[in-house]
């Protein structure tokens, strides 16, 4: 059995190793097992990942281009980098992949409304984009925090016709909106539809995000294949919850020769404490959460700890339980990036190549910038670029202290 | 303990039994103190006593800020095992531990129950461990008496139900209605008709939990059920009208039972 089937097809339903299961409410089981079905049906139906594939290429730009980064390779003087351009995808990120699929899953079951957890407000845009399209009631809930800094994100997805509810809760980020949608999904799963956007929380959703984050992978290793005639010596992307490395990583894991690296949020510095890493530096320990075992940011007795990341969608407790295995078994490789090597990072590919990633891919290119300066330049590594940075608009000001932008924004308020 | 023994023991005296429930460290451990004493006053039958968790997915707003300000306030395990103790040691009623799972999953099956056991604890309710996922937590709870009470809810198929109470031990908790802790339920035909299909899967005492909040729903249930828990209202009315009011719910609810 590759390492792919295992994890479609794992014997112990629900598991990557030790990680994954359903550690959920009875109250929601009859939900996830419909949901498990529907999603075995569909993915059992030959046309259904041909009329996914139609939706994205007609909706959001798919396929997605490969960029080569010719100046940032020639200036680190290592490996050619190429850049998998998720950004480039209506609504700015891979996350519309996913919601896009469970979006056609919503419209197998029937389903009148979808609920979503929101960070950065990538996932929480793309869901509202869906629900608008197809007709849906939605609400997306996002931490308090999450809300300020990403206030672009909040418009956007009030004027698409979503209701925007702050959670306050805990640190009143990622994980507390994750909470306070298995609440709303614990009362309303009749009609109700819960599109988890990342690759975490219960089964079936890990495997379910995964399924659709794969087009990712699937399509990079055509796109190097055909226009670079090999596959990659390495593959580097982000890891929040972990969806779009789980996309992009499944379309080598087979590969044994393609190294794979993600790349957590290491905030101020793993040894400060103020991250939020879980598997790099084995920082994490194993818990059972959220609906789902995995190695989490977590105290001695069990408790989480508060995260800290310059990138809201990084800024969270746990990590897929899929990566939790391809890690543990060695086949990924997990490393953190800091705050400040991301936003050196982003200057460095806004200057050099015109290209303004998301904070949380940004991560992605940090790592990589460590280490491709000790490739040799017929080596090749794939970044994924998971997301557009125009939403980060407010914190890549303030980290870069702008001051036009601030003279700008105080100009602003003194006039309204 | 046998709890089942003691639930059928305590109905011989009265139409319905009561469990009332708090939380370590909410608003304080005097706090709980003094709710655990009114509690004994009034004879209350089983008590739960819930070990916050930072991520308290089957709880609702006001059970979960509670326990985000426990944990604030710096409550630690070991803490929470010293109230249980004491309260073992003072009060008669039966104590059962309620939390999430990872506070079992962290310390170890086998440590997590016989901490329970040395602190004189009867069981525990783990609201987000499924049955399938209990392991070898069955057989550790079995060595050192410790009963976990499982959970059956409305939307649960009967032939889940059928499983569940097939591994069930002591009483069942049956859940009313769909949502978390804290809203209110209406003891109404849809209530008996849930209440008719756990009975079909199990032969355990019955208790109704989620959304009681007054004597006179305990008293509607005589003769439906065996025991009714109450949580939210509880807090509520602390934390609302401080002592003297938690102090006259308690005695309405326990009147409720006659
Ligand atoms: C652009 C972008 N990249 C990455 C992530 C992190 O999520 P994941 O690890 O699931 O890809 C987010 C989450 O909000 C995001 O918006």
């Amino acid at each position: 059995m590759g390492l792919t089937d295992a994890i479609f097809n794992h014997p112990r339903l629900g598991y990557y190793g030790e990680y994954g299961g359903a550690f959920i409410p009875e109250i929601l089981r009859t939900t996830l097992d419909e949901l498990t079905q529907v999603f075995e049906d569909a993915r059992r139906d030959s046309s259904f990942w041909t009329e996914f594939e139609q939706v994205m290429r007609t909706y959001s730009c798919r396929p997605t281009p490969i960029t080569l980064l010719e100046n940032l390779s020639r200036e680190v003087g290592g490996a050619q980098i190429y850049l998998k351009r998720e950004d480039l995808n209506h609504t700015g990120a891979h996350k519309v992949n996913n919601v896009m699929g469970q979006g056609l899953l919503v419209r197998r079951m029937g389903k009148s409304r979808v609920i979503a957890e929101t960070g950065a407000g990538q996932h929480g845009v793309a869901t509202a984009t869906m629900a608008a399209r197809l007709g849906l009631e939605c609400t997306i809930y996002m931490g308090a925090v999450d809300v300020e800094r990403q206030r672009p994100n909040v418009f956007w997805m009030e004027q698409l016709g979503a209701e925007v509810v702050p959670v306050t809760d805990g640190s009143a980020t990622l994980k507390d909106a994750i909470n306070e949608s298995l609440r709303d999904w614990a009362y309303s799963m009749a009609d109700t539809h819960y599109v988890l956007g990342t690759a975490c929380g219960p089964h079936p959703f890990p495997q379910i995000v995964a399924y659709f984050q794969r087009i990712i992978g699937e399509e990079s290793r055509q796109q190097l294949l055909d226009s670079v005639g090999r596959l990659p010596d390495r593959v580097y992307a982000c890891v929040g919850g972990g969806s779009n490395a789980t996309g992009l990583f499944l379309g080598f894991l087979d590969d044994a020769a393609v190294e794979l690296v993600g790349v957590e949020a290491g905030g101020r510095g793993l040894e400060t404490g103020d991250h939020a890493s879980r598997l790099a530096g084995l920082v994490g320990t194993p818990g059972v959460a959220q609906g789902y075992k995995t190695f989490f940011f977590q105290d001695a007795e069990g408790q989480m700890r508060h995260t800290h990341s310059v990138a809201a969608g990084l800024d969270y407790i746990g990590v897929s339980p899929i990566l939790a295995h391809l890690a543990e078994i060695g086949r990924v490789r997990i490393e953190a990036a800091t705050d400040q090597e991301v936003i050196e990072a982003l200057k460095r590919m806004m200057r050099s190549e015109g290209i303004i990633g998301a904070l949380e891919s940004t991560h992605a290119l940090a790592g990589a910038l460590r280490e491709v300066g000790a490739m040799t330049p017929d080596q090749v590594v794939l970044i994924g670029l998971s997301g557009r940075g125009d939403k980060d608009i407010f914190t890549i000001a303030d980290a870069l202290a702008d001051e036009n932008w601030q003279r700008f924004l105080a100009d602003k308020a003194a006039r309204s | 303990m046998n709890l089942q023994a003691y639930i059928e023991e305590r109905l011989a005296e009265r139409k319905v039994l009561l469990m009332t429930h708090l939380i370590a460290g909410f608003p304080s451990l005097e706090a709980n103190w003094r709710m655990l004493e009114i509690m004994a006053e009034a004879e209350v039958d089983l008590v739960e006593l819930q070990m916050p968790f930072s991520e308290p997915i089957a709880d609702g707003p006001t059970f979960a800020r509670a326990n985000q300000q426990a944990l604030e306030s710096g409550l630690t395990l070991d803490q929470y095992f010293d109230l249980m103790q004491r309260a073992t040691a003072a009060f008669a009623f039966p104590h059962l531990m309620m939390g999430y799972y990872n506070t079992a999953f962290r310390l170890g099956h086998g440590p997590f129950c016989r901490r329970l056991a040395a602190c004189g604890a009867c069981g525990f309710i783990l609201p987000d461990l499924p049955v399938e996922e209990y392991g070898d937590l069955w057989a550790a709870g079995a060595e050192c008496g410790q009963t976990p009470i499982l959970l059956m809810t409305p939307t649960n198929t009967d032939q889940r139900l059928q499983q569940i109470g097939a591994q069930a031990k002591g009483f069942v908790y049956a859940v009313a209605r769909k949502g978390v802790t804290g809203r209110q339920t209406d003891l109404d035909d849809e209530l008996y008709r849930f209440i008719a299909r756990c009975r079909a899967a199990t032969d355990l005492p019955l208790g109704i939990g989620f959304g009681l909040r007054s004597g006179e729903d305990l008293r509607q249930l005589q003769g439906q059920a065996e025991i009714g828990i109450v949580g939210s209202v509880l807090l509520e009315v602390w934390e609302r009208e401080g002592e003297a009011g938690y102090a006259a719910l308690v005695r309405d609810l326990a009147a409720g039972r006659d």
